[in-house]
């Protein structure tokens, strides 16, 4: 099968989040991977691969020298951002099903909020890529976004207190996940509508999601090894990207429709078939969301629900728990917090051990979509 | 932040902002098939030729979206409204409507012209006059 893959997720970890850690991303990353070895019951010597983000400042062999790894013969980092979140359970499964590692570590920690802040404008984003849009006003990633979904709300007559609904579901998951950042605060439609526009007419801020400090950290291993480890393992069932020409990192703009999100539809596609599952086989689903649209559009290329549908989909209570598919049980960027969509990864995990702090009766398989990337978990 | 940030050409698109000081839009059209191509690439990915022309287009198109764009160190500042115009060669680009921003709308007809704000001239449009 095309994409099959002979890989298990056999520990998570994570530090707290918050908007000022008051420590470097590489105590971070160090504390979130040691958690991660420590709860899949490995030792770092176990530990010959590495994976993170081309944007993490944490090198890989400060890393290794600080958990005491002595020996690497993997490392791979995957490019985009948060739309290749899931792309980093795609290289680590790959690693593992070549033979091309034993165990994989996946790690991604920054200070977020207290350092680097990537919802703040940069006027030193300059260069050929950047002529077409940055003097032109497109100087932040709430604003380059929005002139695309701005497309697929005009289509399909969506609305900013649409958007408030998903908003208003995130912060109730986030109200009773500890983990959370908006713990115990949830809202009401109101709230949403009230706070101040980020980009008229389109987003809010409580459509934006939450910049954080933290780090988060995963370990993959084949499905054999797994059998013999400490935790119930989660199965890779699939993972791939996707990347369709025309397309951009954040600039969506050149297909010959951008209502809807092709690169998703294209994921979908690539994962239903490669596992056999349809939505229906999915429990929970895990949706990036650095804003609010992504979500609906999400919803929409996987199939549960209809084109232009989400918005009824949503208002009619079916992603909440209890509902037809719970979406972002933890309270999803916007309200655990933005770990740059990696603590998706660590949340469907818990689901599908039963551990989940807004934990879903009976998950078998969990959909952990960012974008251009995306992954099935499974329960073994 | 300064309220425009100037485009920074280098060898594939200082054709375009050549063309901006003239008072012209263009675009790169290939020569061996003679399709255009916006924004600017080394080959056409249509028939890989490495050869090209600058070709001037109409100026003419229609919002396909827009958003308002507030500066984001400077409130009072007055924002901007930004475009993503489809030209009537067919090609997208991204660029500010000039006037109220009451007056966006998707399809409005709009139509280039070339404005300078401190010190950076670049390609905006206007609603079509005619």
């Amino acid at each position: 099968m095309n994409g099959a893959m002979n890989a298990a997720i056999v520990g998570i970890g994570q530090t707290e989040f918050s908007k000022d850690s008051g420590r470097s991303e590489l105590q971070l990353a160090a504390e979130a991977a040691a958690a991660a070895i420590d709860d899949a019951g490995l030792a770092p010597a176990d530990v010959d691969g590495m994976v993170t983000f081309t944007l993490d400042s944490n090198d890989e062999l400060a890393l290794m020298r600080s958990l005491g790894i002595p020996e690497l013969r993997w490392m791979s980092r995957t490019p985009h951002g948060g739309a290749l979140a899931s792309a980093t359970v795609q290289h680590a499964a790959a690693a593992v099903t070549s033979g091309a590692a034993g165990a994989v570590l996946v790690y991604r920690a920054f200070n977020e909020r207290s350092g680097h802040r990537f919802g703040q404008p940069d006027a030193n984003r300059r260069g050929a890529a950047w002529n077409w849009y940055a003097p032109y006003g497109l100087d932040t990633p709430a604003k380059i976004y929005a002139l695309w979904f701005q497309r697929y709300m005009h289509t399909y007559g969506v609305t900013n207190a649409d958007l408030g609904r998903y908003v208003v579901v995130a912060r109730k998951h986030a109200a009773t996940n500890p983990n959370a950042w908006f713990y115990q605060r949830p809202i009401t439609l109101e709230d949403h509508q009230a706070s101040r526009w980020i980009v008229e007419p389109i987003i809010r801020k409580l459509d934006c999601c939450q910049e954080s400090d933290g780090g988060v950290a995963f370990v993959v291993t084949t499905s054999e090894r797994a059998r013999d480890l400490k935790q119930r393992p989660v199965r890779v069932v699939a993972a791939s990207q996707s990347h369709l020409w025309g397309g951009d990192i954040m600039f969506n703009y050149y297909h010959p429709d951008v209502a809807d999100f092709p690169e998703a539809s294209a994921l979908a596609r690539q994962l239903w078939s490669t596992s056999g599952l349809t939505p229906r086989d999915v429990q929970v689903a895990m949706l990036y969301e650095n804003f609010t649209p992504v979500v609906f559009q999400q919803l929409e290329a996987f199939g549960f629900c209809g084109r232009g549908e989400a918005k009824d989909f949503i208002a009619a209570g079916n992603i909440e728990l209890g509902g037809a598919i719970p979406v972002n049980t933890h309270g999803g960027l916007l309200g655990e917090g933005y770990i740059h969509g990696v603590n998706n990864v660590l949340e469907a995990v818990r689901q599908l051990r039963g551990a989940a702090a807004n934990q879903v009766a009976d998950v078998e398989h969990v959909l952990v979509a960012a974008g251009r990337s995306a992954a099935l978990l499974g329960r073994v | 932040m300064p309220p425009v940030i100037p485009p920074v050409p280098g060898h594939d698109d200082e054709f375009f902002w050549a063309g901006v000081h003239e008072g012209r839009l263009l675009a790169q059209r290939c020569t061996a098939c003679q399709r255009l191509r916006h924004p600017p690439l080394p080959m056409c990915p249509h028939c890989r030729s490495l050869a090209w022309e600058p070709a001037e287009l109409s100026g003419r198109g229609r919002v396909y979206s827009w958003i308002l764009s507030h500066h984001p160190s400077e409130p009072d500042a007055e924002p901007r409204v930004v475009v993503l115009v489809e030209l009537d060669e067919g090609l997208r680009i991204v660029s500010n409507l000039r006037g109220p921003p009451a007056d966006a709308a998707i399809d409005l007809a709009v139509e280039v012209v070339f404005e300078e704000t401190d010190g950076v001239t670049l390609p905006q449009f206007v609603p079509a006059t005619s």
